[in-house]
């Protein structure tokens, strides 16, 4: 492969084929840019911070190069992007931007004030450790702590599923007038290079129409935002969200099924990967899933039944569809990327909790797995499972790398 | 009585009928930079005594859309609302903070600087009651040397922000201060820094009845022994260098100005003394900015 210094990722291996589509060779962050400038945001407000900043400057580049018509605005805190990102929305245009980690936690703030204002901004946030101390490993502990937002959280396993998925985002948060966020880990999905199906702009125009808001701050209107409210006031804003919210996950099927239909991939809110009379199922989210593929297929070769569930929306967990597709299963094992002191893993909790009160609930093992971006190989997967199958599980969660 | 040098528009887009106190400074600044930006203009108010006067769901004392967004984030949402109008054809909106001292001077600093960097193009009015009045009278970084508040209660230990030569120095095109002792100055300053462009920054002086501890009756005259004794002189800067003196000094002691108000009435004479000194300072510092003569500035081309 040639490739040239500017642009190492684009140029000499594009092919564009039959149905408009590009193939191109890119990191998990372009393609997150990719993903962005095909659904025409018309402001991008941004910050810098590593292992997000790719994504900006990718998105730099093709406003520059004339392919991304967009206005950037440079904040000088994610606060303020996000402060922006909230009232362009609100002003009745499409929005994106991109944080991770710090960044993520500085909007907290206005994370819940742009669900409260049913602001639909979508945005790429990549998984990285929390200081203290410092660090810049994969760690999804960013974006769960942020769960109690009212954002829709999808967590994407590649590239090629963050670029999809942020196309999806828009579709459902417009629809649902609810921010989500499109969520894949630092460096082994963020920086790492594969093989992208860029999809043709026409065919993204028809997916997704432009965002043309009802309600907005238009002096024609004389319509505002935000003013002191009363108690039954609130008490019915926070109800109308909360219902809002928990019509994401059929909102969520229904983009991607028509997504499929156009554009031949689909990943579904959950993924079943030989659960088919698996008497062991892995549940996990993020890159991990591609090393539990692997670990499933070594240990159905042999000769134990071992299936994975992986979670892509997490928030709003979807409760009914994670209990159908689990139910008969006699053992589930939790492996995640994240830990919440004093609870555990995040997920593992969110799954024991939504299992409460099936008649024959799987058994529950969570282990907390990869940390701070500890690797997990296929092979210590393989030998956590085997472990997990002989034992009963404890009530905590279980340290393992 | 003094002639008018400017006619102030009072086209009713601030509603009377509001929560504000009566008598307050505050809300008779919000009716002359209102009804001086019009009716074509989306306001932008954080948590402040802006907010419960442009008043609780679903009423509103204001007859534009107002978003009311959290303390540190006015001038960043200003920016993406104009934004917003920009791509969709609309420049023609006025897009108008109105904050409060807490709001500008300190946790919305950050968010100002940045704008002004960047030279959003907005109208933010920042109106200056010298603390956390809406609170109960704390301190905040534009709360003056010795004045009482709640959380100083032995007097404030530290100088008072200036926050005009800070945003001068930003080198935006329009500074101004106001005050509500000088309505047409002030009426006439909203009006030109609503027909320029990029950052545009107000400072307006609004006497605060409770914070301040005085009469229901006196925040005009509070407001203008400010300007008269040198407290707080009215001036603009425009591209953070060429200064235009309205109206400043006459003379008046420095005692006149706080004499009247509770928040000084534990000062000792040599504490007066020192306040007065520090005013004269001030004031020829001004004075002597105000005559520099310079080479025109660079103004970046892309501007």
């Amino acid at each position: 492969m040639t490739t040239t210094a500017g642009d190492p990722t684009t140029t000499a291996d594009d092919a564009m084929t039959a149905t408009g589509e590009t193939r191109m060779l890119l990191t998990g962050n372009h393609a997150v840019s990719y993903g962005a400038m095909l659904s025409r945001p018309e402001l991008v407000p941004i910050y810098p911070i590593t292992p997000q900043t790719p994504i900006a400057e990718k998105i730099s580049e093709l406003q520059l190069s004339g392919q991304f018509d967009v206005d950037i605005m440079t904040a000088e805190s994610e606060h303020s992007a996000m402060s922006a990102c909230i009232t362009a929305s609100l002003t009745g245009v499409r929005v994106f931007t991109a944080t991770a980690s710090q960044g993520l936690l500085l909007m907290h703030e206005m994370l819940h004030y742009a669900s409260g204002a049913r602001a639909p901004i979508v945005m790429a946030e990549v998984n990285r450790t929390l200081g203290s101390p410092w660090g810049f490993w994969p760690d999804q502990s960013d974006s769960l702590s942020q769960r109690d937002t009212s954002w829709i959280q999808f967590y994407c396993e590649h590239g090629q599923e963050s670029l999809d998925t942020v196309i999806q985002a828009f579709r459902v948060a417009e629809e649902l007038l609810l921010p989500a966020m499109v969520i894949h880990e630092a460096f082994y999905v963020s920086h790492a290079l594969e093989p992208v199906v860029v999809p043709a702009q026409e065919r993204v125009d028809e997916y997704l129409p432009p965002f043309n808001p009802v309600h907005r701050l238009d002096t024609q209107l004389g319509e505002s935002w935000g003013n002191v409210v009363n108690q039954d006031m609130f008490y019915r804003h926070r109800k109308a969200l909360t219902e809002s919210m928990a019509l994401v996950p059929q909102a969520a099927i229904d983009a991607d099924a028509d997504y499929e239909r156009m554009f031949g991939r689909g990943y579904g809110i959950l993924e079943r990967y030989r659960m088919d009379g698996a008497d062991t199922v892995i549940v996990g989210f993020g890159s991990m899933c591609g090393t539990a593929r692997v670990a499933v297929d070594a240990l159905r070769d042999a000769g134990h039944a071992v299936g994975l569930l992986k979670i892509k929306l997490f928030n709003p967990f979807p409760i009914e569809h994670v209990r159908q597709a689990v139910a008969g299963v006699p053992k589930l094992v939790v492996v995640e990327r994240n830990v919440s002191p004093g609870i555990g893993g995040v997920l593992g909790q969110t799954l024991k909790s939504a299992l409460y009160g099936m008649s024959h609930p799987p058994a529950v093992h969570s282990y907390l797995a990869g940390v701070g971006g500890v690797n997990v190989s296929a092979r210590t997967l393989v030998e956590m499972i085997t472990k997990a199958m002989a034992d009963e599980p404890v009530a905590e969660s279980v340290w393992q790398r | 009585m003094e002639q008018l040098h400017y006619e102030i528009d009072e086209s009713e887009v601030f509603s009377s009928g509001h929560n504000a106190c009566p008598g307050c400074g505050e809300a008779l600044a919000i009716r002359y930079v209102l009804n001086t930006m019009g009716p074509n203009t989306i306001g932008v108010v954080p948590p402040s005594c802006i907010a419960i006067i442009s008043g609780p769901q679903p009423y509103s004392s204001m007859r534009i859309p107002v978003y009311q967004t959290t303390l540190e984030a006015s001038a960043a949402s200003a920016a993406g609302i104009k934004r917003a109008l920009k791509r969709q054809g609309k420049d023609d909106v006025n897009v108008l903070v109105m904050a409060g001292d807490g709001g500008t001077y300190d946790i919305g600093f950050q968010a100002l600087s940045g704008a002004a960097e960047r030279n959003e193009d907005m109208v933010y009015v920042c109106l200056d009651n010298e603390g956390y009045m809406n609170t109960g009278a704390q301190k905040s970084g534009s709360t003056p040397y010795l004045a009482y508040t709640a959380s100083t209660p032995g007097g404030k230990p530290s100088d008072k922000k200036d926050i005009t030569e800070i945003m001068a120095a930003h080198r935006i095109p329009y500074v101004a201060t106001a005050t509500v002792g000088y309505p047409d100055d002030l009426a006439r300053k909203v009006a030109k820094a609503r027909d320029m462009k990029g950052m545009r920054f107000i400072v307006v002086l609004t006497p605060c009845l409770a914070g301040w501890g005085i009469p229901e009756n006196s925040a005009v005259r509070v407001s203008r022994l400010a300007v008269e004794t040198g407290f707080f002189p009215l001036y603009e800067v425009e591209d953070g260098e060429h200064y235009t003196i309205n109206h400043g000094h006459i003379g008046r002691p420095v005692q006149e100005y706080l004499g009247i108000q509770r928040r000084y009435r534990h000062l000792s004479p040599e504490q007066v003394a020192e306040m007065q000194a520090g005013v004269d300072h001030k004031w020829a510092l001004l004075q002597a900015r105000s005559k520099l003569e310079c080479e025109p500035q660079f103004v970046p081309s892309t501007g």
